[in-house]
């Protein structure tokens, strides 16, 4: 498609993942925008893409737990975009999360909550215009929940559970697209000092191509490194007797 | 902690490592620095980016922040790779005045270290394309430093080897080009003579480097190739070529693991300039199109390549000798080179202009660069180097220094009191210091 005038709007732009991500839409011509919780944070960012690209990129305040503001929020954008990507997430900590209410709710409310509710603003707008784009970064956590991040893990299953819902209602006659993306191990802040393997590791850059290719190819749920897609099934068919003896 | 070395993998030292994420956190690790330093890249071969107790890694702070392509006027974080200001500004007719001999290096880096390139001759340092450069000082306080606002702290920082506090961003001017092709041209040089020479006449060209194959004795001593180059306008390209007019690469392959130590010595090392120099000798005298980055940057494409020194590391010796004095010491050095039989693996000479920092490396003169694998005896040979250097009222390039003593580089660096005089003012607690700092007592 040819990309310009078209504008993509980033939730979670100051992430790496949602940085890589803008960076590949300005490379493609695209006019971007960015939203999060810190203007001066996103500014940066928009800075960066835009000498880097020559394009235009903005920035907005947004806040995911602020799910009053939304209405608000979606109003105040130069325009409605043409796609959304909702990068927004927060791994938190598991074991504060099981002894601390606050935490574990924040966890909940970040991954799944947040991001489910402003989607539905975008999906309905979209649906008033005819035509719009809808992405949801999700994880391979939500696949299947595990004793190390099982806070972390069923938001990502309920927000993945929204967006496959949201895409089976709107697939018969309309042509607003759904995508689920799975990224896998990222080589984020998130994680730098863990030791990831490398085969099943993709970079932010990775990510961010696989959202625009992903986009061009109108796929419905993605996993970055296509290896995950099988490892993941292994894990979803291991009955519930062996994998809950794991240690994951 | 963490044990961290320079590029050639000595000396290696504990630290603890802080790897700021934004301008503030990079502000705060300064002021809490006790003392520590900063590091780009870690490209400097020796210990002038390992602090002695914290290292602020400021790789992550890699952002662009403007442009202005009707002046070339580029800010950047200081963490930024030229590597990436390369493969972003190439194809659209931009690259920076002067390049080192690797693209592996930070903004932050080569203005700390006033890197020369093959051009320093006619178009001098990095440090002279700077515009303006924004330091955050160990109390705290964030200056923006120019040859009009605060001079005596800019001519410091230029090549001050981040001893006069942290540098946070940078404004630098790149020059515009048409393509990004160089017209290289080959001479083979006979002896040291010859060689000297062919550089003064290069003068004239832009870019100019002889590669001196230093087992060569006896009348051949400082034989050499030499290389000279220009950037291609898009005249000079076939059609070929102006399919590609901005061609760029990347590195390719990586040396996954160290060599063992004896893969490079003496012999291997005499085996390589002997077939380099025939190879090089072959293309003598033709001119051909080179894409930027292998004219530049040939070892780029081999990755971690240090590691081919093995596990003991390797030293790189370079100084610079004033013009009158330069031809009678450069023989001296290569002889006694040639004699020990050190297997210097790369020896390098070039042409030196003026530096423009108070503590920058070069000077109006003769340059040489001798990569070494450590072994027993030769810091004995290059303190006796240090010796024709000093005498010849040369110096030694910090930023390859792990080794020279404290009056090697006080005899070399003329402009040390107004240097410490600068560093007294803005580090009066003295909370910067890397190892190559405690080392010379800078
Ligand atoms: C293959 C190779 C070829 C080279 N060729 C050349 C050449 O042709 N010409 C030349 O001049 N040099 C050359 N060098 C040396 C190299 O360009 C310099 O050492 C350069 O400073 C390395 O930059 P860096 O970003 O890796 O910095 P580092 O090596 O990490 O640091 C170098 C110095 O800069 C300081 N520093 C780094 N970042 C900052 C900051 N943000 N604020 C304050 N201080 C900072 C450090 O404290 C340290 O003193 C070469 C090196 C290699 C490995
Ligand atoms: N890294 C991985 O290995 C990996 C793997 C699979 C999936 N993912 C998913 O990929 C996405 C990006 O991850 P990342 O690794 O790049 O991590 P990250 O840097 O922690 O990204 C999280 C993003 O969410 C934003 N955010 C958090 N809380 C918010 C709030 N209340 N309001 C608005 N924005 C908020 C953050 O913005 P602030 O700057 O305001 O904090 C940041 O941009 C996440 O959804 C994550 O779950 C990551």
């Amino acid at each position: 498609m040819a990309a310009a005038e078209k504008a993509v709007l980033i939730l979670g732009g100051t992430s790496d993942i949602g940085r890589a991500t803008a960076l590949a839409f300005a490379q493609s011509q695209w006019t971007v925008r960015l939203a999060g919780r810190s203007l001066a944070d996103l500014q940066r960012e928009a800075d960066d893409i835009s000498v880097r690209t020559g394009r235009q990129v903005t920035a907005h305040p947004f806040d995911v737990l602020d799910t009053d503001s939304f209405t608000v929020f979606v109003n105040a954008l130069p325009d409605l975009p043409d796609v959304v990507i909702s990068v927004v997430g927060l791994l938190g900590e598991q074991p504060r999360a099981e002894t601390d209410l606050d935490h574990a709710k924040e966890i909940l409310r970040t991954n799944y909550e947040g991001p489910a509710l402003i989607l539905r603003v975008f999906a309905e707008q979209f649906l008033g215009r005819g035509y719009g784009s809808i992405v949801g970064v999700s994880s391979v956590a939500g696949d299947r929940g595990r004793g190390s991040n099982y806070f972390y893990g069923s938001a990502k299953a309920g927000f993945s559970a929204f967006l496959s819902g949201l895409r089976n209602r709107l697939a018969i006659n309309s042509s607003i697209q759904v995508m689920t993306v799975k990224p896998g191990f990222v080589r984020t802040k998130m994680a730098e000092h863990r030791k990831l393997p490398p085969l099943i590791t993709a970079t932010p850059a990775e990510v961010g191509e696989a959202i625009l290719g992903g986009l061009n190819r109108r796929r419905d749920v993605i996993y970055v490194r296509s290896i995950w897609f099988f490892v993941m099934l292994i894990i979803r068919l291991m009955p519930e007797r062996i994998f809950k003896r794991l240690k994951l | 902690m963490t044990a961290i070395s320079g590029w050639g993998r000595y000396p290696i030292n504990d630290t603890e490592m802080i790897h700021p994420r934004t301008v503030d956190a990079a502000r705060r690790a300064t002021v809490q620095a006790n003392p520590g330093i900063a590091r780009g890249n870690g490209r400097a071969y020796g210990d002038a980016a390992v602090g002695v107790r914290q290292t602020i890694e400021m790789a992550h702070l890699n952002r662009m922040r403007a442009f202005d392509p009707r002046t070339g006027q580029l800010t950047v974080e200081a963490g930024l790779l030229l590597t990436d200001l390369i493969a972003t500004f190439l194809p659209r007719g931009f690259f920076p005045y002067v390049v080192p001999g690797t693209s592996f290096i930070t903004v932050g880096g080569a203005i700390a270290a006033d890197v020369h390139g093959k051009n320093h001759h006619c178009q001098g340092g990095f440090g002279q394309y700077v515009e303006n450069i924004l330091l955050v000082l160990p109390t705290g306080e964030t200056i923006g430093a120019s040859r009009e606002e605060h001079p005596d702290l800019f001519r410091a920082t230029i090549g001050g080897m981040g001893l006069t506090g942290t540098i946070l961003e940078a404004t630098i001017r790149l020059r515009p080009i048409e393509t990004g092709w160089i017209r290289q041209r080959t001479f083979v040089a006979d002896d040291l003579d010859t060689t000297i020479g062919a550089l003064e006449c290069g003068d004239s060209a832009t870019y100019s480097v002889a590669w001196i194959d230093c087992l060569a004795r006896g009348a051949r001593l400082g034989r050499s190739l030499i290389f000279l180059g220009e950037h291609a306008a898009l005249h000079h390209l076939g059609e070929r070529h102006v399919a590609n007019r901005f061609p760029l690469r990347k590195p390719s392959m990586s040396m996954p693991v160290d060599a063992p130590s004896f893969v490079l010595n003496r012999w291997t090392a005499a085996a390589f300039n002997e077939l380099y120099f025939r190879a090089g000798a072959r293309k003598a005298a033709s001119s051909t199109l080179v894409p930027t980055h292998p004219y530049f940057f040939p070892l780029d494409a081999l990755g971690n390549w240090n590691r081919m020194y093995g596990r003991r590391g390797f030293v790189e010796h370079q100084s610079v000798l004033p013009i009158k004095n330069a031809q009678t010491t450069l023989a001296e050095m290569l002889d006694r080179i040639a004699k020990r039989g050190e297997s210097a693996f790369l020896a390098v000479l070039k042409k030196l202009g003026a530096g423009s920092g108070s503590l920058s490396f070069p000077m109006p003169g003769y340059t040489l660069a001798l990569d070494f694998p450590i072994e027993r005896g030769l810091f004995s040979v290059l303190d006796e180097l240090d010796e024709l250097v000093v005498a010849a009222g040369g110096r030694l390039y910090l930023a390859k220094d792990a080794r020279q003593s404290r009056a090697t580089f006080e005899a070399g660096y003329s402009d040390l009191s107004f240097f410490s005089e600068v560093r007294r003012t803005v580090d009066p607690a003295g909370k910067l210091k890397s190892r190559l700092a405690e080392r010379l007592l800078i």
